[in-house]
């Protein structure tokens, strides 16, 4: 008896589907391309909500009062006046009356100085709030009211209001992008295993007929595409976070722009790519599988 | 050397409880008529039954629906009329989710061979009981011991396309036994092999069939059905007509005469093995 030929006992069973390696490149290809690009658009996503939350943290913790100074009495005093006066309230911790020197100086550059003789430069307080517990407007007004100053208090609730508005937009963005991307890639996997079967017909249908299960054969498919979908997430990943060191090396330790800030944590948000891309490929190709093998006996 | 008959399982690996082997004939056909999609029948009022044990073979010119019954048996196509029993369940009754154990019920020897190219013959036989679920190491030893009885104990390793026809067939025998299916069928198992291999290979059949295996062969080589001295399905342009044709009649044997009734029913006991089939060369 020559069992020579027989395999030893560490033996296992060799993969049911055969390797197609040209359809691979292109499909690890458009992968990757599409990992790539769903990872900047988080990188951005990321970034442009902190820059967001940025903006709205200044904002939170300044206020500006107009004041309007009484009869006989100049604009730089009642600008003192109204400083003194909120100096005190509570949730305020600094007031400084901006001097009008200084207002000129800051609008010089806009109008000239030919203009600025001529217009009426408002005499602003500039009052930096405690960024816990901030003072109302209405408890700086107040404030003003006791001390017999006639001012305008500006919280900057307009302003952030419109760059928590910006932010929801790019968030809702960037979801949607993400999404869209996800569902390519999703379609991308799904023409992919429909491929695959036809190609592999003959595979199938002796596993069919050999008594597999949809799921048995599914998983086969499942399986094949997930591991393409991870290799080549980790390639649009690797990509991504590329440029987005570039970026931020080029950018200096500053940050790109005060627009866009970026750090190096942000490299591990393009982390989850390749087990996102392998899930979205598992399902569509389990999906798939099992949808074209419902319509068989 | 020979191969243990290992005694057989209750059912085939997974099956369900629901699928007793032992009710019913392992498979019967009732006023089958079958057509591909809107063609003519190819199979008209087709009615047989293949008692527990039987050995028949199918017979027919080219084109005259044996590959299509078979389908029929396997669950690869399904009747577009009558009604298909297997191991006593009604096909059309059968949840698909439970029609693969009926599959692993069978063993089928496809007409070309059907054996997966990417996959060493080893690998090849291994198929069924990998679907069954079945751990490597449970049937490791099974198999090699399998290949060596079919002849093909050098050659485990070997990738389909390295093999002969006569080779090829062997190993799409082995696959389709491997899991000691209740039934097997065989489509033109020696179609395109010399009469010395195809000998060996009906000797392979006949041994099964001793070991309990209901065995139906389509062929058109009569002369293997004259050799073999088995009851005959005849098909006609789709319709089965009775047909005793046996070079060495045993005298047990049951006479299928022509008068016999649309319904066709050989006797349930096993016809014996007196012919002659040559040394039997793979015993020690
Ligand atoms: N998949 C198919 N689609 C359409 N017609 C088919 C198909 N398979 C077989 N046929 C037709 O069914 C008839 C019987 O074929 P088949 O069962 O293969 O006969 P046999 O095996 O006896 O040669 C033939 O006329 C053949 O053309
Ligand atoms: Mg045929």
């Amino acid at each position: 008896m020559s069992l020579s030929d027989a395999p030893g006992p560490r033996w296992r069973p060799a993969p049911l589907l055969p390797r197609d390696e040209e359809r691979e490149v292109s499909l690890h290809f458009v992968v990757a391309v599409l990992c790539f690009l769903a990872c900047l658009m988080a990188v951005g996503g990321v970034s442009a909500d902190r820059a967001a939350r940025g903006w709205a943290r200044d904002l939170r913790g300044e206020a500006t009062i107009q004041v309007r100074p009484r009869l006989g009495e100049t604009g730089d005093e009642a600008a003192a006046r109204a400083a003194e006066a909120v100096a005190g309230v509570r949730g305020v911790t600094e007031a400084a009356a901006l001097e009008k020197q200084k207002a000129e100086a800051l609008l010089e550059p806009w109008l000239g100085k030919a203009v600025l003789q001529d217009l009426p430069i408002p005499h602003l307080v500039t009052v930096r709030l405690d960024r816990a517990h901030p003072a109302t407007a209405t408890d700086l007004k107040k404030a003003l009211d006791r001390a017999g100053v006639d001012a305008d208090v500006d919280d900057h609730a307009r302003w952030l209001k419109d760059v928590e508005r910006s932010a929801g937009v790019v968030r809702w963005a960037v979801a949607i992008l993400f999404s869209l991307t996800a569902a390519a890639a999703a379609a991308v996997i799904a023409f992919a295993t429909r491929a695959g079967m036809a190609a592999r017909r003959d595979v199938v249908e002796v596993l069919h007929l050999t008594g597999a299960k949809d799921a048995f054969i599914a998983n086969l498919f499942q399986l094949r595409f997930a591991r393409l979908a991870a290799v080549s997430g980790v390639f649009g990943a690797g990509a991504a976070a590329a440029v987005t060191a570039l970026i931020e090396l080029v950018g200096g330790g500053q940050g790109f722009t005060p627009a866009l800030p970026l750090t190096w944590m942000d490299l591990l948000t393009v982390s989850p790519c390749p087990l996102v891309a392998a899930t979205v490929a598992a399902l569509s190709a389990r999906l798939t599988t099992l949808r074209l093998l419902r319509g068989t006996l | 050397m020979s191969r243990q008959p290992t005694p057989r399982a209750a059912a085939a690996y997974g099956a369900e409880e629901a699928f007793d082997p032992t009710t019913g004939p392992v498979v019967r056909f009732q006023n089958v008529g079958m057509r591909y999609g809107r063609a003519p029948e190819v199979l008209k009022d087709v009615g047989f039954t293949l008692p527990v044990g039987s050995f028949h073979f199918l017979t027919g010119p080219s084109g005259a629906g044996k590959s299509s019954l078979l389908k029929l048996i396997y669950l690869a196509n399904r009747a577009s009329r009558g009604t298909v029993q297997l191991f006593g369940h009604d096909v059309e009754r059968v949840a698909r989710a439970d029609l693969p154990y009926l599959r692993r019920r069978i063993g089928v020897v496809f007409q070309e061979y059907r054996l997966l190219d990417h996959l060493p013959a080893f690998d090849n036989v291994a198929l069924p009981l990998r679907i069954a679920g079945r751990k490597p190491q449970t049937y490791r030893d099974d198999i090699a011991e399998l290949l060596t009885w079919v002849g093909l104990g050098h050659k485990m390793q070997a990738m389909p396309a390295t093999l002969s026809g006569g080779e090829k067939q062997r190993l799409a025998i082995a696959r389709a036994v491997v899991t000691q299916p209740e039934l097997l069928l065989a489509d033109e198992p020696t179609g395109n092999i010399d009469p010395e291999m195809s000998l060996k290979i009906l000797r392979l059949f006949v041994e099964l069939n001793r070991m309990g295996t209901t065995v139906l062969i389509a062929t058109h080589d009569q002369d293997l059905v004259g050799r073999a001295g088995m009851p005959v399905l005849h098909l006609n342009e789709g319709r089965l007509s009775r047909k005793a044709t046996r070079r060495a009649p045993e005298p047990a044997a049951p006479d299928y005469g022509p008068e016999l009734g649309p319904e066709y029913e050989p006797e349930p006991d096993e016809p014996e093995l007196g012919y002659d089939l040559g040394d039997e060369e793979g015993e020690a």
